[in-house]
């Protein structure tokens, strides 16, 4: 569609003004609604429609009373980092990796929101992949290692022990 | 330094060459998201931190792993001038906000361009692969290699459940951002552009102008990239792209057929006269050079103009960006100077082709 002032350039601004129950349509190029100016001034100051607005609205509307998870005391700072929930809802970027695991209760709500699960599937890296897989086994251990002294079967308590201080000590590498 | 030799310098691969589909995909880029562990992200940090993520990364860089995958240059912002920067930004080297980070930004860059390594900009690193044409899975193989090579040296943040921890929570678990620039001016022609892209926003997809987020599309310029990163494999991912950038270009073939056969005149028209101006004319802005670039590289796809590069559009929407101009210039121009010399630089490349209107 062209301006319909200059009649030149492709028209990308639409306004639409209702005006006593009639409405009417207006389509101008960027050029000449700079010119026209008087009903752009709203859209001009602070562009609230960015992307980080948008985002932080997401998560205010999550932090509103009667939609957080009821029950659930989400800490309020990160306390490797310092950052606050209050201050990641305004910028919409978190301070360092671990505010994930801080947050992670005020999370799956807004991941369900702007992702598509709340879950990885993708690619796992070669090093840091293994550190996972290895904390996952000593967790695996340490529940094993719990159950075998319940069970009073000491031995195999034992065996798991050295387990557990092999890898912690790989871990601490 | 005459102008060939210039372009032959200045311009990246991704600029000069052809691939798949490169009537309507002007270029397929992949980009990766990656922070270190134990480190803060870049919002929150101090000089030393910023320091101690550039040393790391450029060790990385220079380890024997990721020299496998090409010829890297290390750059710190600060030793680039703001112009350099800028020049980056609009060969889409980097992004303008690693332009501003002038105190703790850095680029690794292949020697061909086609790989670069940003660091510090949002994330700690962003590796961003940039191909010519439609070639999502390569860029994608080329970008993972790279990121295999550099993880042998450092150690990412990687979470069991989240994936890659990225600064803002759009870009966590793949940390992956894959997209395609799209010449659609048969869909915008035809009036068809709108109802397409409201629909590839419904299947999760973002459609943005081609400087990437906040920027508007000009000259039937457009690009879609996907919007999830969390929840699917990046396969997945490049995958569902790919169906529907495939799909895109089924519809502006259509489009364009659609035009030559019930508007011919108007078509060559539109074409022949926007060569004429770029040929000819004396002052051209930026917004509508674009735009009749635009033009004539339809009327090459489509045969209306013989004997025009067909990379003239992706060639000249660079070299006419303000930086670019100055850089060729060497010169700081003002922006009515600019459209003068634009004009100018235009005439120019026009000539190196021996151009026939049919």
């Amino acid at each position: 569609m062209l301006c319909q002032k200059c009649h030149e350039r492709q028209a990308n601004v639409h306004v639409n003004k209702i005006v006593g129950g009639k409405m009417s349509a207006t389509h101008l190029c960027e050029q000449c609604a700079k010119e026209n100016g008087d009903f752009l001034t709203q859209f001009a100051a602070g562009n609230p429609f960015d992307f980080n607005h948008l985002l932080s609205g997401l998560l205010n509307m999550e932090s509103s009373p009667g939609v957080s998870p009821p029950g659930v005391v989400a800490p309020a700072q990160c306390s490797t980092c310092g950052m606050t929930y209050g201050q990641f809802t305004k910028i919409g970027r978190f301070g360092c990796p671990d505010c994930y695991d801080h947050f992670a209760v005020r999370l799956d709500p807004l991941l369900r929101r702007i992702q598509s699960s709340t879950t990885h599937t993708g690619k796992v890296p070669a090093k840091s992949g293994e550190r996972v897989k290895q904390r996952k086994t000593l967790e695996q251990f340490r529940r094993e290692m719990q159950e075998a002294i319940a069970s009073e079967q000491f031995e195999r308590a034992a065996e798991l022990r050295d387990k557990i201080r092999e890898l912690e000590t790989q871990l601490s590498e | 330094m005459s102008l060939s030799d210039f372009l032959q310098r200045a311009t990246s691969r991704w600029m000069k060459d052809g691939g798949p589909e490169d009537d309507i995909i002007l270029t397929s880029r992949i980009r990766i998201a990656r922070n270190l562990q134990g480190l803060p992200f870049p919002i929150l940090q101090t000089d030393t931190h910023a320091d101690e993520v550039i040393r790391a990364v450029q060790e990385a860089v220079a380890a024997e792993a990721v020299a496998k995958v090409g010829k890297f240059e290390f750059i710190r912002c600060a030793s680039l001038s703001p112009l350099d920067r800028q020049v980056f930004v609009e060969k889409h080297l980097i992004s303008p906000d690693l332009a501003e980070a002038e105190k703790h930004g850095a680029i690794a860059l292949r020697d061909d361009e086609a790989i670069s390594i940003m660091v510090n900009e949002e994330d700690h690193l962003r590796i961003q692969c940039i191909m010519p044409g439609l070639r999502l899975e390569d860029a994608w193989h080329l970008a993972s290699a790279v990121d295999d090579a550099l993880e042998q040296s450092l150690l990412y943040a990687f979470h069991e459940k989240f994936g890659y921890l990225t600064a803002c929570p759009t870009n966590v678990g793949t940390g992956i951002r894959a997209s395609v620039m799209m010449h659609l001016p048969g869909l915008v022609l035809s009036g068809n552009i709108q109802r397409m892209l409201t629909a590839v926003s419904h299947v999760g997809l973002a459609v943005r102008g081609m400087y990437g987020e906040g920027t508007e599309s000009n000259g039937s310029l457009f690009q879609v990239s996907n919007q999830v990163t969390l929840g699917e494999t990046e396969e997945e991912i490049i995958g569902n792209l790919s169906s529907v950038v495939h799909q895109l270009i089924d519809h502006e073939r259509a489009a364009r057929k659609a035009l030559l056969q019930e508007n011919r005149e108007a078509l060559e028209d539109r074409v022949c006269r926007s060569f004429g101006i770029l040929a000819y004319a004396r002052r051209m802005d930026s917004r509508e050079t674009l735009q009749r670039l635009s033009d004539v590289r339809l009327g090459i796809d489509l045969g209306i103009l013989k004997g025009v590069s067909s990379g003239i559009l992706k060639e000249l929407m660079v070299m006419t960006q303000p930086a670019f101009l100055q850089k060729y210039f060497h010169e700081e121009l003002a922006p009515g100077e600019r459209d003068i010399r634009r004009a100018m630089l235009v005439r120019e490349r026009l000539r190196l082709d021996d151009t026939e209107v049919r």
